[in-house]
């Protein structure tokens, strides 16, 4: 399987970073990484990238890495999901706030309503 | 991100203790709660209807509970319970969020929905959220959850973002 993850600098994306190495690593599908600036975070694309290379090395495994930019992370990773052929888009979703409530970004929002592709929501 | 609230200020809400009569006729107590009343808080969520669940709260298993209640009964939040023949049956928080704002759930019983309790419990804990000097709170409603909505509306809650899949509600105390 070709796997289109996001990772836009939210706890939660790092967090699904892992697990999607973790899979990949064990199924031997082909990855994906597409970093961009979520604003609901605070950090921005080149931390990020760093995070992801660091990340991938102490794993051992290899993905390709691009930037995503633009108004609209989401519908660049429906775009490029569909254009390319990928099977399917991974992202971190559903952040609780500190009294426990999940809510779900704008971007994870936007990807869920609009891709033609399956997702896969990582927690 | 930075949320939009009301321009004015709320009126004055009723502080607990209180007791009301619900639409049964039952009298309810309104009293603040704190880490002591915790068993007994425990003991209404261990009870509570799955379907009544929202956003992933209360958590399904009891060690969840617990966990969860760490955080919603240390002494940063506001909590008030409604409570009948000794039982808690109602449940309303305020949990100071990360920009000192405060977030506001609340969580009745089935036995006791469609009573007037909601409304009295959100009254009586935005009371005690003045008392304690709280001037923002917000909340999260699942966009077809109308009667929380309407229930909320009615208090004095606004829309502040409705482009979610949640509606976000505000109110200045």
């Amino acid at each position: 399987m070709h796997i289109l993850l996001g990772v836009g600098g939210s706890q939660l994306s790092y967090h699904a970073l892992e697990e999607t190495i973790d899979r990949a690593q064990e199924t031997d599908d082909d990855l994906t990484i597409a970093i961009f600036d979520n604003e609901e975070a605070d950090t921005d694309a080149e931390e990020v990238r760093e995070r992801v290379e660091s990340t991938l090395s102490e794993a051992g495994f290899e993905a390709s890495i691009r930037y995503i930019g633009g108004e609209s992370p989401g519908s660049e990773l429906v775009d490029i999901a569909e254009s390319e052929g990928f099977d399917r888009i991974v992202l971190g979703g559903g952040e609780r706030s500190t009294l426990g409530k999940i809510q779900l970004g704008s971007v994870v929002e936007f990807v869920l309503l609009n891709a033609q592709t399956p997702v896969t929501l990582v927690r | 991100m930075s949320r939009t609230y009301p321009d004015e200020p709320a009126g004055e809400f009723p502080t607990p203790p209180r007791t009301v009569t619900d639409k049964e006729g039952r009298d309810v107590e309104l009293v603040p709660a704190d880490e002591a009343d915790r068993e007994a808080v425990v003991a209404m969520y261990v009870d509570f209807d799955p379907a009544d669940r929202a956003q992933g709260i209360p958590p399904a298993k009891e060690a969840g509970i617990r966990d969860w209640l760490d955080t919603i009964l240390d002494g940063d939040c506001v909590n008030v319970v409604a409570r009948y023949d000794g039982d808690v049956v109602g449940h309303a928080t305020l949990v100071p969020d990360r920009h000192g704002e405060h977030e506001l759930a609340i969580f009745v019983l089935q036995s006791f929905q469609g009573a007037g309790i909601g409304t009295a419990l959100v009254e009586t804990l935005l009371g005690q959220g003045q008392h304690a000097g709280i001037e923002k709170v917000w909340l999260t409603v699942e966009r077809w959850n109308d009667a929380a909505a309407n229930l909320y509306r009615k208090v004095g809650f606004e829309t502040s973002n409705a482009e979610s899949f949640e509606i976000e509600m505000a109110i200045r105390l």
